[in-house]
């Protein structure tokens, strides 16, 4: 049986940068990242799975890159760019009828590469870093990043088919456009 | 699935940080270093790490990077993620050093890899991470900050244990060393599910003869039988005979790979079935690091 | 209209893989599931659970929690004093034992996880403060552990009510002369199946916000459930409420696949603190509490034998199965959920002239059981396909054509088992997936590989399954609440605009799309314009939700019914406008037509009339757009069908099982999306995966779970389940509005035998057979290494 302490919390004001906006927090310092985004800032398109790292349902990009937002303190993300589902944007504006999806959501909608949706946050955070890493992944590299998180309700294919045809679909808009200088 | 109240430190410089690590170790106020968090984390989230002090090293960008001395040792500092050693580029780390690169894609998954530490995973000293079979196959050497300065432990004098390392309270790795180029090297490893921890993992770095046919010596390293990386003597001599590279020997090297270790039987596997593992994978990795 | 005849007027939607309309708001981030939802003055609840298997509790002291900083309040079974929820079957006491699950244990734990208390905190931080400072003592008992162990004549009792720890025992089907069958029989073959314990595992843990609205006099409980209408019953009866008082309303829900579709008693013990407290009390499930402490399934035991002929026909089937069901009895399902399941249906899509079983639901010191996406089918499909596989061996027939011999063709069928099979391409569906296979060259390859040393094995289930229960089929069950017809309620608002209510709840299978398919072209509407509401209590006077694959059958079937009523009353105003008769009426594009001289009311100017310029109503016509219908199967129900074909590869060294290759030939009938129904089929197939050869939640001999995390319960991920190939039949009900069967389970119900087959098929040289699940890595590598 543990030792009950009642000292006062240890808390900390953090300035958290969440999709390109400063904001300022006071919470304990035992808070995650993903709690301080869904409870704190109330951006609740990050979801909870597991709290230990592997569902990945929380995936989000710090500083551009996949991490997982159950396994790092709100404090650690100081600092840091942090960007969630929400920042995907397809233009179209903020009210809900003209909202446009991404181009990855819309592969997402049009592979039906979801089911439930709880997952679907999280791979696209995923994807996103991946891809903006490795533009041109091969199915097979694509399915071993899509590894990375659980989705219960697909069976994986329809997700590995969205992010290969969004990737193929940038490529093919950037070699369109050609060099630009 | 909270974890437990603790007061956080942000460490500013790699002295405040041993500073402030010896004065709440003095004080017994069983701090704990926060790096990458991967592990740690997830522990606190279950409550079964619950350190009063957590000493936040995350912004000592001192202790960020890869280099390459003037004796060819190659230095990584603690905070360097597992994704950046995976997409460092050539100049950086060379073809000597491959097999820490490949040796990568072993290590849980993306969303881990960037936020993981090379140092992290050193301190944590699971006895099937990749990093600490690679520091052990390949005599890695640790370098540590605490309150009695500054020190090198080899890894052969590292891990101690099942979580447990020969680093203090008070002390903070700041830096593995390799001393050396190991161009003929490879780790592979199995676990029934991607990402996970190996049930068994093995790590071979093979000295080839001028001809580049000839083996004339080798270290074999397995994660996964004892509660520590081990390296097999028993292995290694069968590959310091000069024989061929080729199927007999690498069979030859398994099977005594297999023989000598004494793994424990758990939910994972039997000893029966690790020692099997022991055998393919140590010819698996034979293979791998000849064909580089 | 016959369910495949296109609409007239305009192209009809079902039938096509239009796009969901759940994925803009799932895909933005803007789907409101449970947790996402905040109330004023939220707090925050989590369950004192019991650390051992099987105890007397000898004192249970929450002073400590109390004095917590952040807590506001504990409480025990005695502060909340609720009714208990049990669930019956009206079945003799030899036959069914009904026991109770209190929402809080008192004096007596049955399973390590079982809630003791319930702590409540102002953040879910504190909470977990809280938890640790509770005080238990336990007088602790010997624990059963196993079904072996819960039959042994010593056995401590799990519920003293229930001797030999038994919750039912029934033998439901015993041919005359069966003995005499199989003494008789060229040859008998025998098989004797574990399948390990799993949690379906939505990511969506469960989760339950509890607030009280005061103007409208009635608590609101916001929970994932598959059951909305059920979780109202329960939870008015244990809080002494009317009905009337409590709403129920589903947000969007992460998945349920079964563990959804049952009264849990966190929501209700949730429910009664917010009425204790007055303000909002919110609970969400953590991951480790959700694989020890929820409901998990699928934990059997089949001892089985088969008789054939010479020429591979079977004579007869005999059973005994033993399902442990844990330490309660699920509402409103019972213990009986799987037994039960499996001894009506067990005879599956082969021509069996006599059958015997017995069935029995043991209760064990583990965490309850409930339905499962497939309820028993994955596990006796696989004893019967591993039975005709055993068969195909011993007489020397390719395992196809053994299979293909014994195959119901005449449509309607009634077996053995009492049961009438509607049509179905059980016999084409094994055509197509053996063809497939063949012509892909695997056979070819397996005897390629064998001739490498290498292990490649080729495997085959085949089944159907009965969805659309309707209230006849439950009632044959026995069960004291019966379940069946479902509800659909279709409104039309002023601008034209429909929005169907339904009472079946989605959670992953896409009714808003579907459904809207379905009332968009009964009415010839715009899929836009269509608005499918669930999840909402007040909204539907009833409805028995979504499980066992009948939403589309039968709510699907409601929902055409309601939208076509309210075309009648469209109709009805259109023909009074003209003066004509209401048969001269067409409608579709979104107007009515008149058929004698072309002319034209769009669905907004017929609701204006309706709404806004009632004196124009015909005498006796009431204002307003709106109607309900029902629908309900009174015979045995509609039997989707399938063959899953596998290939695996076995890896020598590590015991690795490489699926390579995945046919799966599916017949649901009217596929009213086929984009959809693929979906369910290989995320069913994921989940059959999983339980073939990954995940199972295990006990030590103390009745601890050992599965505690995502690293010792191993779900798959797409490394691991493998690319799948799907080819559609369609043999249309005849009996649904549209034509369609369930579509939900099949998946997970064909995957594990077919997997056990091929791997057993691979393992054919060794002589070593696998007849347990999950097959391990290391039971495979044993095989290998003892040939």
């Amino acid at each position: 049986m543990s030792q009950i302490t009642h000292e006062p919390p240890d808390r900390q004001l953090l300035t958290l940068e969440v999709n390109g906006e400063a904001h300022e927090v006071l919470v304990e310092s035992r808070r995650t990242l993903v709690d301080v985004l869904r409870h704190d800032l109330g951006l609740t398109g990050t979801h909870v799975g597991c709290e230990h790292g592997i569902c990945g349902a929380c995936t989000v990009l710090i500083d551009g890159a996949p991490a997982r937002a159950c396994l790092t303190f709100a404090a650690q993300a100081e600092g840091s760019a942090v960007e969630t589902v929400e920042s995907l944007d397809g233009g179209g504006g903020g009210s809900a009828p003209g909202r446009r999806l991404s181009d990855l959501q819309q592969a997402f909608t049009e592979h039906h590469a979801l089911q439930c949706g709880f997952c679907t946050p999280g791979f696209l955070m995923l994807a996103e870093g991946h891809l903006a890493e490795q533009p041109a992944p091969s199915r097979e590299e694509i399915r071993e990043v899509v590894a990375a998180n659980l989705c219960r309700c697909t069976g994986y294919q329809t997700i590995v088919d969205a992010i290969e045809d969004c990737a193929a679909r940038r490529r093919a808009a950037t070699s369109e456009e050609g060099p630009c200088n | 699935m909270k974890p437990a109240p603790f007061t956080y430190h942000r460490a500013r410089d790699l002295d405040g940080a041993t500073r402030l690590l010896v004065e709440l170790e003095a004080r017994e106020e069983d701090p704990k270093v926060l790096a990458g968090g991967q592990s740690l984390v997830a522990m606190m989230n279950f409550r079964l790490a619950r350190p009063a002090h957590l000493v936040d090293i995350g912004r000592l960008d001192c202790l960020r990077g890869i280099h390459t001395d003037a004796d060819g040792a190659l230095h990584l500092g603690a905070l360097t993620t597992h994704h950046q050693v995976e997409r460092a580029p050539a100049e950086l780390l060379g073809r000597g050093h491959a097999v820490l690169r490949d040796a990568m894609r072993w290590v849980g998954h993306l969303p881990i890899r960037t936020r993981g530490t090379v140092g992290g995973s050193l301190a944590h000293a699971d006895a099937t991470a990749e990093w600490c079979l690679l520091a052990t196959l390949l005599d890695a050497e640790l370098v540590v900050h605490g309150g009695g300065g500054r020190r090198r432990v080899p890894a052969a004098e590292f891990f101690l244990g099942y979580y447990t390392t020969a680093l203090g309270a008070d002390e903070l790795l700041t830096e593995v060393v390799f001393p050396r180029e190991a161009p003929h090297a490879a780790l592979t490893e199995f676990a029934q599910r991607h990402g996970d921890f190996a049930t068994v993992a093995a790590a071979v770095d093979l000295e080839l003869a001028a001809d580049g046919r000839t083996v004339c010596g080798g270290r074999v390293a397995l994660g996964g039988v004892a509660a520590l990386p081990v390296r097999v003597p028993e292995a290694e001599a069968v590959l310091a005979r000069g024989d061929t590279a080729g199927d007999a020997l690498f069979a030859a090297c398994g099977q005594a790979a297999a023989e000598a270790v004494d793994p424990p039987s758990d939910d994972a596997g039997s000893a029966g079935y690790r020692r099997r593992l022991a055998r393919t994978l140590v010819v698996q990795a034979c293979e791998e690091a000849f064909a580089r | 209209m016959s369910p495949t005849e296109p609409h007239e007027d305009r192209a009809a939607l079902v039938g096509t893989s239009t796009r969901r309309r759940e994925d803009p708001r799932l895909l933005t981030g803007r789907g409101t599931f449970t947790d996402d939802i905040h109330l004023p003055g939220t707090l925050y609840a989590q369950f004192v659970r019991a650390t051992v298997a099987s105890a007397t509790v000898t004192s249970l002291d929450l002073s400590a929690v109390r004095e917590v900083p952040g807590v506001v309040a504990a409480f025990d079974a005695a502060d909340l004093a609720l009714g208990d929820i049990t669930a019956r079957l009206g079945r003799p006491a030899a036959e069914f034992v009904p026991t109770s699950m209190p929402i809080l244990a008192r004096d007596r734990v049955r399973y390590a996880g079982e809630p003791l208390a319930v702590v409540v905190a102002r953040d879910p931080y504190a909470v977990e403060d809280g938890l640790e400072a509770a005080r238990v003592s336990y007088a602790p008992e010997r624990a059963v552990t196993s079904d072996t162990e819960a039959l042994a004549p010593d056995a401590p009792l799990v519920h003293a009510e229930a001797p030999a720890n038994t919750l039912l025992d029934v033998s439901m089907f015993a041919t005359e002369g069966i003995d005499d069958v199989f003494a008789e029989a060229p040859c008998v073959v025998d098989v004797s199946v574990r399948t390990g314990r799993q949690n379906a595992l939505p990511l969506e843990t469960r989760a339950a916000l509890a607030a009280w609205d005061d103007r409208e006099e009635q608590l609101t409980l916001r929970t994932p459930t598959q059951v909305p209408h059920q979780v109202r019953t329960v939870a008015a009866r244990c809080l002494g409420l009317d009905e009337r008082a409590v709403r129920v309303l589903v947000p969007d829900m992460g998945g349920g696949f079964g563990l959804k579709c049952v009264v849990g008693r966190e929501e209700i013990a949730v429910a009664a603190a917010s009425l204790r407290l007055g303000r909002p009390v919110k609970w969400t499930e953590d991951r480790k509490d959700a694989l020890t402490a929820s409901f998990l399934a699928r934990e059997q035991h089949y001892e089985a034998r088969a008789a054939f002929d010479a020429e591979g026909h079977v004579l007869g089937l005999d059973t005994d199965l033993i399902c442990d069901m844990g330490a309660y009895s699920c509402y409103p399902f019972t213990a009986g959920i799987e037994p039960l399941m499996a001894s009506s249906e067990m005879p599956g899509v082969y021509k069996v002239p006599a059958y015997r079983v017995r069935a029995r639901a043991v209760t064990t010191n583990k965490a309850p059981s409930a339905p499962y996406r497939g309820v028993s089918r994955p596990q006796y499909v696989m004893v019967v396909e591993r039975l005709f596989e055993r068969a195909a061996r011993e007489l020397g027939i390719d395992p196809v054509e053994i299979r293909r011999r014994n195959l119901i063709t005449d449509f309607p069928y009634t077996g053995v088992n009492n049961v009438t099979y509607d049509p179905g391409s059980y016999l084409e569906s094994l055509d197509l997936c053996e063809r497939t296979l063949r012509e892909e060259g695997w056979y070819a390859r397996r005897e390629e590989a064998a001739a490498e040393g290498r292990h490649l094995g080729i495997g085959y289930a085949c089944f159907s399954e009965r969805t659309g229960y309707g209230s006849t089929a439950f009632a044959q069950r026995k069960m004291e609440v019966v379940p069946g017809f479902d509800i659909a309620e279709a409104r039309m608002d002023v601008t034209g605009a429909l929005t169907v209510s339904t009472g079946t709840m989605s959670h992953g299978q896409s009714h808003e799309t579907t459904m809207a398919q379905i009332a968009a072209d009964e009415l010839g509407l715009d899929l836009a314009r269509v608005r499918i509401h669930q999840g909402d209590t007040d909204r539907v006077t009833y409805g028995w939700g979504t499980f066992a694959s009948r939403s589309i059958a039968v709510g699907g079937s409601a929902v055409r019914l309601a939208a076509g009523k309210l075309g009648e009353k469209l109709r009805l105003l259109a023909a009074s406008r003209w003066e004509v008769a209401p048969d001269r009426v067409e409608l579709g594009d979104g107007r009515a037509r008149n058929a004698d001289d072309g002319s034209t009311l769009s669905y907004p100017e017929l609701a204006e009339i309706a709404y806004l310029k009632s004196h124009l109503l015909p005498k006796g016509v009431e204002p307003g757009l709106s109607a309900t219908a029902s629908f309900d199967v009174f015979n045995d129900g509609t039997f989707s069908n399938a063959t899953h074909g596998v290939v695996v590869e076995l890896h020598e060294a590590t015991g690795q099982v490489e699926i390579v290759r995945y046919v799966c030939v599916e017949d649901c009938g009217v596929a009213i999306n086929p984009q959809v129904v693929e979906g369910q089929c290989r995320g069913g197939i994921a989940q059959g995966i999983a339980g073939a050869l990954f995940e199972e939640i295990t006990y030590d001999a103390q009745g601890e779970p050992s599965a505690t995390s995502f690293m010792d319960y191993r779900v798959p991920t797409a490394l691991e389940i493998p690319e799948i190939g799907i080819a559609h039949l369609e043999t249309p009900c005849a009996f649904t509005e549209t034509g369609a069967k369930g579509a939900g389970e099949g998946g997970t119900i064909g995957a594990p035998g077919a997997v056990l087959n091929a791997v057993n098929d691979a393992l054919r040289p060794t002589g070593v057979e696998l007849d347990q699940t999950p097959i391990t890595p290391e039971t495979v590598a044993d095989a290998l290494e003892r040939a």
